[in-house]
This record gives C-alpha cells, structure tokens and sequence, in this order.
C-alpha cells in the first residue's frame, strides 16, 4: 500500500503512535497536553494483559484441536499443543464436509467481496463527487438502512429464496449482502478527500464521459480504500452466521454452518469441533497477519464519521 | 467533520455544452444533448445497485413480515398462507417464554455492552500513547474481530465447560467450587456477555482511538494552561470531544445486542442451544425466532417476533435520543 491521502480520514498512515500535532514545533514544550506522552511501563503492563486475553483463547483452539477428546475434558485441561492436530483436521474435513464448505465460503466471500467493491464504490464516488438531486436525502436513506437488523426480514427472505428456486442454494447468502451500507459510506468518505475536483474537471475538458471518468481517474485514486474495504468485507462474508445458518443445510453449507452443524450433533467430538474451528479461522488470521495494518487504518479510517 | 460536501468550485458544463448547442449543427446539439444526459443520469446510475439490492432484499422483505406476521404460514407449505389477523401476535405477547427472551436480551445487552464500551475507553486512551510497535498492539487487539461467531462461542463453550472445564479449573485455585456457567441463570448470561466483550472490545477501542486523534490539541493545550491534571483533561476535554463517537458506539453495541444468536446457540449447543438452555435463562429474542420458524416451522408468529424486535429497536432509539438530548442540555 503505498499512498493514501494524508489526512484526518487516515490517522494511521502517520508514523506510528505519533500525534498529530509533532512536529508543528509548537506544541513540543507543552508536554501538558497529554498526548505527548510516552506510555510508561503500567501501559505496557495493561496492554501485555489484554493481548494475551485477546490472543489466549485462540491459542487454546489449536491446543484443543491437537489433543483427543479425552485429553481435552481432562482436569487439569490441556495448556500445550499435543500431537493429534493433523488427524483431528482430517477427520473433520472429512466428517463435517469441510473440504466443500471451505470452497462455498470461499465463493461466497469472493463473489459479495467483489460486487462490494465495485458497486460501492461507484456509489461512495457519486455521493461524493457528482452533484444531483436528492443527494442528501439518499445518503442519509443509506445511512439509516445501517441500523436494520437481519432478523427483521429473515423470515419472507426465506420464503422469497424457495419461491424463486434459491433455496439452500448460495444464491441465497451472496444476493442479499451484495452492496452494503457501510461500503457506500466509506468509500464516500475517503474519495470526498481524496479525490480533487481538479481532477475530474480536467478529464471532462478532455471530453471523457463519466464512466470513463470513473475507470480513469476514480478507481486509480480509490485503489487503497478498495484494499482496505475489500479485507474488511472479506472478512464479515467469510464469518456471517444468521442469515447463512437459517438458509443453507447440511449438504451445502459454508464454513461457519457447517462448524455451527457439527457442534450442534449428538455429542460431537470436541476436539474435531476445535479442529473445524481452527481451520475456519486460519485464513482470515494470516489475512490479519499480512495485513493488519491497513485492516486497523480502515476501521479507524471508517469510524472518524463527525 | 466531513459529512458536509465541500464548496464545489466553479462546474465547468462537458465540452460542447449548452452554449454550443444553441448555434451549432445537428450533431454537436445531438452530442451536448448525449453529454447532458450522461451527467444527468450518471450518478443515479451509479447509487442505482445498492437501493436496487436494498429494495428487493432488504425493504421488501421488511414490508412482507408484517404480511407473514398476519397469516399463517407454515414452513412444511410454503406456498400456503390464510389470513389470521393478530392471533400471532397475541400468541407470541401471551407466551411467557417470549417476555423471557425480551428479558434475557436486555439483560445480556446491558451487562455486554456497558464493561465492553468503558474498557475499550481505557483501552482507547493508553493506545494512544507514545507507545513503541503501536500498530502491533493495535492489531492484536483487533484480532478477536477476526474470529467468527461460531469459532469463538465453540471455543468458549470449552473454557466454560462445567466439570473441569478451563475456567473452572483456573477458579479453583482462588477457592471457588465447580460453578455450572451454561445452567445458571446469571452465570450462563455472563458467559455469553464474555463471549461479546472478548469479539468486539478491541474493535470499539479502535474507533474511539480515532475519535481521540481527531480532537484538537488546543484543547488540551489550553486545558494544562489553565492547569487542568491529566485526569481532569481526560474528563473535561476527551469524553465530551468523544460524546458523538461514543453515542455512536451505543447505538451500533445496542442493536448489535438484539441480534445475539450465534453465542447462545452454541454455548452448550444441541437441542438446549435452539431453546436458549434447559429453562431458557439465555434465550434471546433471536434464538425465540428461530425456534418458532425454523424448529417449529411457525413462520407467522416468527415474523410477529421481529416485528416485535422493530417496535423493540425504535422504543431504544426513543430512549437514548431522550437520554442524549438530557445530557447534552446538562453539559451545556
């Protein structure tokens, strides 16, 4: 990722942990304002106690995923990884029909990533940049769909999805999240200062068309946002858990049903749950280890709203 | 701060506008005409898929629960469905496990949302600090919010186990006896409020990071002149800078806590976790749905539910809006 505009909308495109104001000269011998100051060894303290209370329990899933089931209802329980991890995933890629959820989930997530993408930012550059009417009123109608939960419409949705032949189907789960909400906003609120005036001005003096203007000028400039909200739809898609577990059943089901399936059969092995688990976590924590940086720029982007 | 569009500067109409059209040939009006309609039409185009996605999955289904809500419809006959006026709703406000779920869901909200947003505040504050790898810190506390739902209730259903469970075995060293967490009435709701606080603490923690990187120095810079300590700048000058982002993190924790469906139902899983445990002390409104629809197979009384959980939502609209606008007339 190599720019992002420099301002309020990106505070962690700064160099780490530095406040805003270093450097005006000014605010360096007005240590009282706070935000100067050095965390001392207490902060590291708290910080230390809270990273491994975020990290344990992950941690604790790929003990129990490497041990037997026995060994894991044990007392005293299992604090270190054993040796049972590559055949506690094999059984569970093959009992809970893993291999094929994992390929669903990936479809899913790449199918709504993509149009997520590509619609939303279309949408955030219109709210952003285009002039027409109606444009606040819109915004604001968008904005508020942010505040329904699923649960409201998960019954006729149900009901739609088998009359139109969708039923159980992936259909199902990629149609309705295709463009969110929170994609339109985001995107809006990163080409409204990043993209200048000048810049579309200039292509329209040289007669582009608005798609055109779109395809040139647009999508270069949002490119980094596009990164940043591409991870961060991935990542919703791939853990969505309501509206997949209620539409798709056994046979067809993403990663996220079919470990919400497995935990829910008659005394299911716990340490195979753990194995499922695991696998269904791995390839969003290495997302998160390669690109933990842009993720937490985004949602950090994504909340300074005013 | 950027919710405002920027003055536009002066809109230079396409290439061969209406100044052209009037004197020029056929074809240049043709083309202005074609440019006009372009900027015209564009940006309707452009919005056009989300409202078209949101219309037809989103309002319309919204619309046509309050239709379902009306009739019974039964998940074994899809296509079948007879008028039965308020019965559903009647049926669903007479059943006492429905008020129990409004209960469990209040409840759980309450205890999830209010440690959850007040560690993230002090999460928030030492984050930022000076801190040395601060993007490091930064993402491991974020990474729970890598971790779906069922990955991280599957897991804490372990930790939570009764008998010799992880926590369990870690109380007893601080003398307490085996507690039953899934059984308890309080116990079981404080396993699932753990399960939300360890998701998305970390998460709210970020958001009002950036709301605090946002608050102008001078602030501060005039608060130590007046010689406010630092606890008083952190009360004076972060909270009330921080007031809308927190109001914010309220509004979105609170509807967030009547979608709980994912951590109950798999707390101890099975057949207990579709009921919200053997007395229901952990059944949200969610798992109510479910149940009535989809392991009933009522889909009526189910739609009644959610439009149950719309009035519910709009009632906690009402609420915090009062609030905000009390303590906003308070502060000023």
């Amino acid at each position: 990722m190599t720019t992002t505009s420099p301002t309020k909308t990106a505070p962690t495109l700064l160099p780490a942990g530095q406040p805003r104001t270093e450097g005006t000269g000014r605010s360096r011998f007005k240590l009282g304002a706070g935000q100067q100051l050095k965390g001392g060894p207490l902060t590291y303290a708290a910080l230390v106690i809270v990273g491994l209370g975020s990290l344990f329990p992950l941690y604790w899933t790929l003990v129990a995923a490497s041990h037997d089931q026995q060994r894991v209802l044990d007392t005293p329980p299992p604090l270190v990884p054993g040796g049972r991890l590559w055949s506690n995933l094999q059984s569970a890629w093959e009992q809970a029909h893993l291999g094929k959820a994992i390929v669903n989930s990936i479809i899913v997530s790449g199918c709504i990533t993509a149009a997520t993408l590509f619609f939303c930012t279309l949408a955030g550059y219109a709210f952003a940049k285009m002039r027409f009417r109606g444009r606040g009123a819109l915004m604001t109608a968008v904005i508020a769909t942010l505040t329904i939960p699923p649960q409201l419409s998960v019954v006729p949705l149900f009901m739609m999805m088998s009359d139109i032949g969708w039923g159980g189907k992936l259909e199902s789960v990629i149609f309705p999240t295709l463009v969110g909400a929170f994609g339109v906003f985001f995107m809006r609120q990163y080409l409204l200062e990043a993209l200048p005036y000048e810049l579309i001005e200039a292509a329209k003096v040289d007669g582009a068309s608005n798609i055109r203007i779109v395809w040139n000028v647009v999508l270069p400039v949002a490119r980094p946002a596009m990164m940043v909200l591409g991870m961060l739809t991935f990542v919703q898609a791939w853990n969505d858990f309501f509206w997949p577990f209620l539409a798709l059943n056994q046979e067809n089901p993403t990663i996220q049903v079919a470990l919400g399936q497995l935990s829910a059969s008659y005394t299911p092995d716990q340490s195979i749950v753990m194995a499922g688990a695991l696998i269904s976590t791995l390839p969003l924590l290495l997302v998160f280890v390669i690109f933990g940086k842009q993720i937490v720029g985004g949602i950090m982007a994504g909340a300074v709203k005013g | 701060m950027a919710t405002t569009t920027p003055t536009r500067g002066a809109y230079s109409p396409p290439p061969g506008g209406s100044g052209a059209a009037s004197n020029g040939s056929d074809r240049r009006s043709w083309r202005s005409r074609l440019w006009r309609f372009d900027d015209l039409a564009s940006p309707y185009a452009y919005i056009a898929p989300f409202f078209l996605i949101f219309g037809a999955f989103g309002l319309y289904p919204l619309l046509y629960t309050g239709w379902i809500a009306l009739h019974r419809v039964e998940m074994t006959s899809l296509s079948q469905s007879e008028w039965v006026g308020w019965d559903n709703f009647a049926k669903i406000l007479q059943d006492s496990e429905f008020w129990t779920a409004v209960a469990n869901t209040f409840v759980i909200g309450v205890i999830s949302t209010v440690p959850q947003l007040l560690v993230a505040l002090g999460l928030a504050h030492l984050l930022n600090y000076k801190l040395r790898a601060s993007t490091f810190w930064r993402t491991v506390i974020l990474t729970p919010y890598a971790t779906s739902v069922a990955t991280a209730a599957l897991v804490f259903a372990l930790v939570f186990r009764a008998d010799g469970g992880l926590l369990n075995w870690a109380l007893h060293f601080v003398g307490f006896s085996n507690i039953d967490w899934g059984n308890g009435e309080w116990t079981s709701k404080i396993a699932i409020s753990v399960i939300v606080i360890w998701r998305w603490t970390g998460y709210n923690a970020l958001i009002y990071l950036a709301a605090m990187q946002a608050v102008p120095t001078d602030l501060y810079e005039a608060a130590s002149i007046d010689g406010a300590t630092r606890w008083q700048q952190f009360r004076k000058v972060t909270i009330p800078s921080l007031r809308p982002t927190i109001l914010f993190t309220i509004v979105i924790s609170t509807i967030g806590s009547m979608q709980l469906f994912g951590e109950p139902l798999l707390l101890q899983g099975g057949t207990l976790g579709s009921i919200g445990g053997n007395e229901h002390q952990y059944e949200t409104l969610s798992i109510y749905l479910f149940n009535y629809g989809w392991k009933l197979g009522h889909l009526g009384p189910a739609a009644a539910v959610a439009w149950a959980m719309l009035v519910l939502l709009l009632l906690i609209a009402l609420i915090n809006w009062i609030v905000s606008r009390f303590v906003r007339k308070s502060a000023a």
